[in-house]
């Protein structure tokens, strides 16, 4: 167990390394001199001078990658080209309003997506189940911008009930929180829920066919039982990986979520960033994301060693 | 003898995959939803194709005294924020998306089918290739490609390729896995023994069984780097407004949004209709070439 545990947190290390060098060669073999890029058009040769040293470009291609590495070993991301804050600090401030909305996000998408997989392969090929599999693949299609301004359209043009756009945090009182999260935590979940649907599904009809649920039936426990007691929770396994490998996913909603709804988080960051050329905050961010998802997979792969007693490494 | 008989097994595979999609296209009736995706799909190909016929205004003349008109005999869907009509521009729209989706299957595959081929062949490059492959795989694509393009200038090519890199990881691991039980497949053992080469093994006696996943990743390698070209020109790291494309008609829309909701609404819909055909395709192409995925994904 141990061995397993330590094995598989080594190998972590090699894929966040690919990160890193990848990350970093995306700024030096974009066409052009990198301090040029950052500088902007408006650059003096003074300035882009500086900005060379600063960055240590006239030392060796693997020098370069090596110092960088270190700084990032020690915590530091790197410095903002426009604003002049430690990314780092950057990430802090916005981090609130996107855990916020990841989480109200995941939780929608459990209340509604477990439920409606479970049903479906529970009433397999019937009307509902139809109706289930279609809007999953309808859920895959629509963009979420789509589905955001449709929601906004009806909720809070035509109908009124909610706020177009904007965020408070959940400290200012939990009712103008849940006001201004339904919708972007909806729109974000929609992708999720179509997939999480599907995967909840198709788990199912394999647990289903399992003996020790014609065990279950036999003996006359509550199909209630039977479904959310023995099969759900066989079927966990594939459906919680799922939440695993969405990770992009939830990350290309949550950038566009926030741009719809103008929240002030890690997406609207990456894409003010983006904007601006600001490229600290860039690499900063895809090394932190990508840094997240290998934990997520991580931890993923932990929690099956540790609660399902066949997975043995 | 035994050897000429052995070849002659080893060919039948190769030709399987398209075979048996042409007969369940053909001889089996498709499903009346299949053919409603075929035909959206055909529609807005043709709108695509003949996009200079069917649009009535030039899609980048801006007429600032017509501007966010509504829909009339003149301007057929209004005009937007530049009085530029919206009906031409999400005509010409169609272009950028359906270029981007073929685009980016070919080149994905182009990449990534060479890639899988050796990774499943050679021990040594899997696992140089794997791990490499798994970091690109830990950058979440929209991240990467957002990034790739604010490095370069947006033209449609850089789009393309911004979208095409974090798709190959995803062909070469399916390649890859293809390679690998192909390999155990006696005909292929037969080959090896026959002492056929590499390039000829890897050719005839292991692409071939790539090819059925292939056309279902690859159609849904489409409809999703659709989307990311939206979702791109929709966040402004996309193609320029001097090309219009669904994403960024309604990029510019979003800001009329409250004023005029169908400068997001008649993108927002085509781009969702298309989508959602080629996704269709391309699960009746899944169920027709593996009919154990039928049931689970009926």
């Amino acid at each position: 167990m141990l061995s397993y545990f330590v094995r598989r947190v080594l190998a972590a290390i090699p894929v966040m390394f690919v990160v890193a060098l990848f990350v970093f060669l995306l700024l030096r073999l974009s066409p052009g001199d990198p301090a040029a890029i950052i500088a902007g058009d408006m650059a003096t040769p003074d300035q882009l001078a500086r900005i060379r040293t600063a960055l240590g470009l006239d030392r060796p291609i693997y020098e370069q990658f090596f110092v960088w590495l270190s700084q990032l070993l020690r915590g530091d991301f790197g410095t903002s080209l426009i604003s002049q804050t430690n990314v780092l600090t950057m990430v802090n401030q916005r981090l609130e309003p996107t855990i916020s909305l990841a989480i109200v996000a995941i939780i929608f998408t459990v209340l509604i997506a477990v439920p409606l997989g479970v049903i479906a392969a529970w009433r397999h090929g019937s009307f509902l189940d139809n109706f289930v599999m279609s809007s999953s693949v309808v859920g895959f299609s629509v963009p979420v911008f789509v589905i955001g301004y449709v929601l906004i359209q009806i909720f809070a043009i035509e109908l009124r009930w909610l706020p177009v756009q904007g965020f408070r945090s959940l400290f200012d009182g939990v009712g103008p929180f849940a006001q201004r999260i339904v919708l972007p935590a909806l729109t974000l979940s929609s992708i999720y829920i179509a997939l999480i649907a599907r995967m909840t599904r198709a788990s199912m009809l394999e647990v289903l066919d399992e003996d020790y649920i014609r065990t279950a039936r036999a003996k006359g426990l509550a199909e209630r039982l039977v479904l959310f007691r023995h099969a759900l929770r066989n079927a966990a396994v594939p459906i919680i990986t799922v939440i695993g490998t969405g990770f992009a996913l939830m990350v290309s909603g949550v950038v566009v979520t926030e741009s719809v709804f103008n929240i002030p988080g890690l997406g609207r960051l990456i894409v003010d960033a983006v904007l601006a050329r600001d490229y600290p905050v860039i690499q900063g961010l895809i090394l932190l994301t990508a840094g997240f998802y290998v934990l997520i997979n991580l931890l993923i792969d932990l929690s099956y060693a540790l609660t399902d007693p066949r997975i043995r490494y | 003898m035994t050897t000429q008989t052995l070849t002659a097994k080893a060919v039948v595979p190769s030709g399987g995959a398209m075979n048996r999609l042409m007969s369940s296209v053909f001889k089996q009736r498709p499903k009346a939803v299949t053919i409603l995706a075929g035909i959206v799909l055909l529609v807005i190909t043709a709108i695509a194709v003949l996009a200079p016929w069917l649009a009535n205004h030039d899609p980048l003349a801006l007429s600032p005294a017509n501007r966010l008109k509504p829909m009339s005999p003149e301007y057929w869907l209004g005009t937007d924020a530049f009085g530029r009509d919206l009906w031409s521009r999400i005509v010409y729209g169609a272009r950028v998306s359906l270029i981007v989706g073929v685009g980016v299957v070919v080149m994905s595959i182009a990449i990534g089918l060479p890639l899988g081929l050796l990774a499943g062949y050679f021990r040594g490059v899997d696992a140089v290739l794997m791990r490499v492959m798994d970091g690109l795989m830990a950058i979440p694509g929209i991240l990467l490609a957002i990034a790739i393009v604010s490095l370069t200038s947006a033209s449609l090519w850089t789009v393309m390729i911004a979208i095409t890199v974090p798709e190959i990881p995803q062909v070469v691991r399916l390649v890859r896995s293809k390679v690998l039980s192909a390999r155990e497949e006696p005909y292929v053992e037969a080959a090896m023994l026959m002492g056929t080469s590499t390039f000829t093994l890897m050719r005839r006696h292991l692409m071939p069984s790539t090819i059925a996943p292939l056309i279902v990743q690859g159609t849904y390698i489409c409809a999703s780097a659709i989307l990311t070209e939206a979702i791109l020109s929709f966040l402004g790291a996309g193609i320029g407004t001097e090309t219009p494309s669904w994403g960024n008609i309604m990029a510019e829309g979003r800001v009329y949004f409250q004023l005029k909701p169908s400068l997001i609404f008649w993108a927002g819909l085509l781009l969702s209709a298309c989508i959602l055909s080629i996704n269709l395709l391309g699960d009746s192409a899944r169920d027709a070439l593996d009919p154990k995925m039928k049931r689970r994904n009926a």
